[in-house]
């Protein structure tokens, strides 16, 4: 609580030398706390798919940031080729989604209940995949045309220092960024709304805690697998846009979000979708901050975290033991 | 049963493929770049500028033909030393071209001690202490490296510009350290500064720059910027959208083609960028020119004009072919002939003339360049000057120079 | 050691012809042959081991034993010497190469207790996460691991005469290496550990509640494979001559899992069968196949393996080998061996 007051007290006071002597400019501070947030709602994004077909189907989707990177690539041809934005994304939703389901029934249907070989043919999903689409998209980084009115920097009610003349400066961060942030909420939302209010969604909770009691009340457990693993990998290739527009697409990046999915997993807790909220407001934030005030460790932060979460509550922050 | 066959059949093909081809008569190139993952692309056009000095050449040299042997590592040293000693030991190369990264040319330097009689020349590898420490007797080195690369930029931005502070983003390791290195020496002699807490390294393949954007003091004359690909790419967009407003300065990836043309938006605001490096696109010399000419001839499917990776490795591999003209294609003494010939060769490349220091690195030619809209409103790199004979130690003696320590993130001081 | 004997004598005479090849191996093929195809297949081949031990007697898939290895790996030059002028402490070689496989070991210990308090698919992203810090830390580290760079110029001893970095030596001390996890896996299956730990592997619930410590066992697991990975790490180094984050990186991982799983998890000798394809692959791909698709092939290749064949090369060797038993003894009953087999092929 303190915390928070002091927090909001940092966020919105001009703030006194000594302060600025200790962590530097606000404007700094504020904006770097503004990119973790972002950043934050990204791995939300990338992350949910996973821990939700995770939590229902114990299958370890080491293929999910090639899906990641293909719904990136897929919605940059589309978005090129209709010149809109949003449909590209849409697409790129669809198209993972469908694949996601092919695969649930071409491949992992015929291995259930055999966690560990499904996790290694998403292992082998991903590395030929990687290469399909290195021999595909080749190693040009893609970048995708942001839509206009996102395009440009939003000014913020929140001052970082007045001018002599007593004018105040206000901060301006990219609009688009924010737009991310507005987006991962929204799907947050979305997604718990559907696990705690509608009836499928109850199904897909009860599949988590106990998939054979599940299976014996007569529910098609089939069909909701199917139905998780759509939303799953089409979350991941929605993601692939969203955070293809934000930062780009290119070779490498699949690896780098499926490492991110799984920190943010290990430390929000496998399963739990408020677990990845929690993990990634934690690693995003992590990240930021260490790039900004000691990039030469930062990207090592984000994995002590993990190592003390596991250190301390192995099932994750919000796990179940 | 079907794969270990297939694996069996494979295995017992390349042992004869081996055997048989060994003709007496042939002389053996390898050559080696990255010809898998990401760095693809450059690996392949590496090989364009192999096979274009082979071209040119007939593949013969001294009377013999020339059999060009490929292959493939995947940017890691290990990779390199594994591909060099399948080339040298078991297909039996008398020349070995490569590698493509800096740390891969270190790793074969090494290697190439070990291998006496065998003569290696670099692929487009440039580490400065492939050459500069420890050098190899049998390693030489026709392109000029990362920091002889930043030559002229430094005084410059100093003078031309009137830049006196500077912060520094950079990628995390020993490429762009020889490159803040070659640049901020010069620039910092004259009276520059670039402080220790304006420098921000960025481990490779980060993708998220606004953080570092953030963190960039605004109290200095401009931001020297030496990334390549995709994280350039990254960092101009979040600069640009972050309402970014500093000058830039580029290392020598970080504005080229690759990144200038990559799909997306066209970041108007690189306009006036200056940077410098081995080649420019845009040089309009007859030289040049006839090399581009011909590329764009012999490969329809490549780049809109060559890089300097093709270039790196055109002229490496043409100077062993101009070496083993030389000696009329005697290779008999384990190429002692030929390594003295290549020792004192002296060439005109399609950027000037190259020759060798006594620690067989180039001394060459180095392009400043500044980009510019092009007539259909792309951008380019026009050509501002181009300054001669750049040796490897900038202009100091030798000894001097390596007071200067090894490159690393805070070489040089310069508070 | 009184049990020796026996055990002895109901070895099949296959291994011996197998073990007299590859004695004789180095007189038969080039330098090049012996070394880099030799040797870093028997290299390979045990870090791959020391996955297939953990993966196949625990249950317990780790992608960070490359990490294990590179542990004792940039142990020689820190503690060693080498040629960067960073660090290189000038340890003998008598204390060093103990100390470097100790310590990996205890690393890999240390990767088990984080890994394995949690249900067993957690051990895959525990590890994989491990190594991927583990590589970073190399990577941005200059003051221990001289970061991109790494190390190079680490030596091979030379002593009774031998420079151990010639062909024919090294590749003697791999296979001795080789030979003695080999026969010292088989061995530990069958013993007491072994046997509970394969059971925990099956079902751990049980052997938690008949009293059996399940996670010392886990551990005790990671330890000693631990030494397989670090002695392999001490012979990696030296066939390379250099250590780098590269040599640890998540692409290797992966790799090792590659190697591991198409050899097949059920046989120490599953591993030296991936490591040798792998290498044969990594060298002559590029004389065949369009190298720019090598990770195509090697993926696909692990895919079918997944799918089709989930022993791997060594499960295909057995099916060919039982068809042909069965060829000749018609209507004979399936032994015990093979039935327990085809149980374990059910559960894998």
């Amino acid at each position: 609580m303190i915390l928070a007051v002091v927090l909001i007290w940092m966020i919105f006071a001009i703030w006194p030398e000594w302060l600025i002597d200790t962590l530097g400019r606000k404007k700094t501070f504020v904006i770097t706390l503004l990119n973790g947030l972002t950043l934050a709602g990204l791995y939300f994004l990338v992350a949910s798919g996973f821990t939700l077909v995770f939590g229902l189907m114990r299958n370890v989707n080491l293929a999910h940031g090639a899906m990641y990177l293909l719904g990136g690539y897929i919605g940059y041809e589309v978005a090129e080729r209709t010149g809109s934005w949003f449909f590209g994304v849409i697409v790129a939703f669809v198209t993972l989604a469908i694949i996601g389901v092919i695969l649930q029934l071409l491949v992992f249907r015929r291995m259930q209940g055999d966690d560990l070989r499904q996790t290694l043919v998403t292992i082998g999903i991903s590395i030929v995949a990687a290469d399909l689409m290195l021999a595909t998209w080749s190693g040009t980084t893609y970048q995708f045309l942001i839509p206009e009115w996102l395009d440009s920097s939003t000014e913020l009610p929140i001052i970082s220092a007045i001018r002599s003349s007593g004018q105040a400066v206000f901060i301006k961060y990219p609009s688009y960024r924010l737009f991310m942030l507005v987006i991962a909420i929204a799907i947050g939302v979305a997604l718990w709304l559907f696990l705690n209010r509608t009836k499928l969604g109850m199904m897909v909770r009860a599949g988590v805690d106990d998939r054979e009691m599940l299976e014996a009340t007569g529910v098609n457990v089939n069909l909701i697998f199917a139905m998780v693993f759509a939303i799953g990998a089409g979350l991941a290739g929605f993601a692939g846009v969203i955070g293809g527009t934000a930062l780009s697409i290119a070779p490498g990046e699949d690896v780098r979000y499926l490492l991110a999915s799984l920190v943010v997993v290990i430390v929000g807790g496998m399963g739990s979708v408020t677990g990845a909220a929690i993990g990634a407001l934690l690693i995003g934030l992590a990240e930021s901050f260490g790039l900004a005030y000691f990039p030469t460790y930062g990207v090592l932060l984000t994995f002590l975290i993990m190592i003390g979460v596991l250190a301390f509550r192995p099932q994750g922050l919000m796990g179940q033991a | 049963m079907f794969t270990k066959s297939k694996l069996l059949a494979s295995s017992v093909l390349a042992l004869s493929l081996a055997t048989t081809s060994a003709w007496a008569e042939d002389i053996k190139m390898g050559a080696i770049a990255v010809l898998e993952g990401a760095f693809a692309v450059l690996g392949e056009d590496s090989m364009r500028g192999v096979e274009m000095a082979l071209e040119e050449f007939g593949y013969s040299a001294g009377g013999k033909k020339i059999e060009l042997i490929k292959q493939s590592s995947d940017a890691s040293p290990d990779s390199a030393v594994r591909g060099a000693r399948k080339l040298v030991e078991q297909d039996g190369v008398q020349v070995l071209v490569g590698p493509l990264s800096g740390s891969e040319g270190i790793a074969i330097k090494d290697y190439s001690k070990t291998q006496p009689n065998v003569t290696f020349v670099n692929g487009s590898s440039g580490a400065q202490d492939t050459t500069l420490r420890e050098p190899s007797e049998n390693f030489f080195r026709f392109n000029t490296e990362g920091a002889q690369w930043m030559a002229g930029l430094g005084e410059y931005v100093y003078n031309e510009k009137g830049y006196r502070s500077l912060a520094v983003v950079s990628e995390d390791y020993s490429f762009p350290y020889t490159q803040v290195f070659g640049f901020l020496e010069p620039f910092c002699r004259l009276g520059g500064t670039a402080p220790q807490d304006a420098r921000f390294y960025v481990p490779i393949g980060n993708k998220d720059y606004s953080s570092v954007i953030a963190a960039l003091p605004d109290d200095v004359d401009a931001i020297y910027v030496a990334l390549g690909g995709a994280d350039a790419v990254n960092f101009l967009t979040q600069y640009d959208q972050a309402g970014g407003d500093l000058p830039l300065i580029g290392g020598s990836i970080t504005v080229d083609q690759t990144v200038l043309g990559s799909k997306g938006r066209t970041r108007d605001f690189v306009i006036g960028t200056p940077s410098a490096g081995p080649i420019s696109d845009t040089w309009d010399d007859p030289r040049w020119q006839a090399f581009v000419a011909k590329y764009q001839e012999l490969f329809p499917d490549g780049f809109p004009s060559p890089s300097l990776f093709a270039h790196a490795y055109y002229i490496n591999t043409k100077a062993a072919l101009l070496a083993i003209d030389e000696v009329g294609g005697d290779l008999s003494d384990g190429g002692a002939k030929m390594r003295e010939v290549l020792a004192n060769l002296e060439f005109e490349t399609p950027t000037g003339m190259v020759k060798l220091d006594e620690r067989r690195q180039a001394i060459g030619s180095i392009f400043l360049t500044e980009v510019v809209e092009g007539p259909d409103g792309n951008l380019l790199n026009k050509t501002i000057k181009v300054t001669e004979n750049v040796n490897q130690t900038l202009g100091v003696d030798y000894e001097k120079f390596l007071e200067y320590g090894a490159v690393s993130r805070e070489n040089p001081q310069c508070e | 050691m009184t049990e020796q004997k026996p055990w002895f004598s109901q070895v099949h005479p296959g291994w011996w012809v197998l073990l007299a090849f590859l004695i004789i191996y180095p007189w038969i093929s080039s330098n090049f042959f012996t070394y880099q195809i030799g040797g870093y297949t028997l290299i390979l081949g045990m870090i791959a081991l020391s996955l297939m031990i953990l993966a196949g007697y625990g249950g317990m898939v780790s992608l960070a034993q490359i990490t294990v290895a590179g542990f004792a790996a940039y142990a020689l030059p820190i503690f060693g010497s080498n040629s960067v002028g960073v660090l290189g402490l000038g340890w003998p070689v008598w204390v060093l190469y103990p100390f470097a496989i100790l310590t990996a070991a205890l690393f890999s210990t240390l990767v088990g207790l984080i890994s394995v308090r949690t249900e067993g698919i957690y051990t895959i992203m525990i590890t994989l996460a491990i190594a991927v810090s583990f590589f970073f830390f190399a990577l941005q580290n200059y003051a221990l691991f001289n970061g991109f760079q790494g190390f190079s110029g680490v030596d091979a001893p030379t002593f009774w005469g031998i420079y151990w970095r010639d062909p024919t030596p090294f590749y003697y001390l791999c296979l001795a290496c080789a030979v003695f996890f080999f026969c010292a896996t088989l061995y530990g299956a069958r013993s007491t550990f072994g046997l509970t730990l394969q059971a925990i592997r099956d079902n751990p619930r049980r052997m938690s509640a008949l009293g059996y410590n399940v996670i010392a066992h886990r551990v005790y697991a990671f330890f000693l494979a631990g030494i397989v990975a670090g002695t392999a790490g001490v012979l990696l180094v030296l066939f390379n001559g250099r250590v780098s984050p590269g040599t640890v990186g998540v692409d290797i991982a992966i790799d090792i899992l590659v190697i591991a799983v198409v050899g097949g998890l059920r046989h120490p000798i599953g591993p030296f069968l991936g490591a040798l394809a792998f290498v044969l692959l990594e060298n002559f791909a590029i004389d065949l196949i369009d190298r720019e698709r090598f990770n195509t092939v090697i993926g696909m290749a692990f895919l079918l393996v997944v799918f089709f064949s989930p022993d791997g090369l060594y499960g295909l060797w057995q099916k060919a080998a039982a068809k042909l038993r069965r060829r000749d003894i018609h209507g004979a009953k399936p032994t015990a061996e093979s039935q327990q087999e085809q149980s374990q092929a059910d559960l894998a």
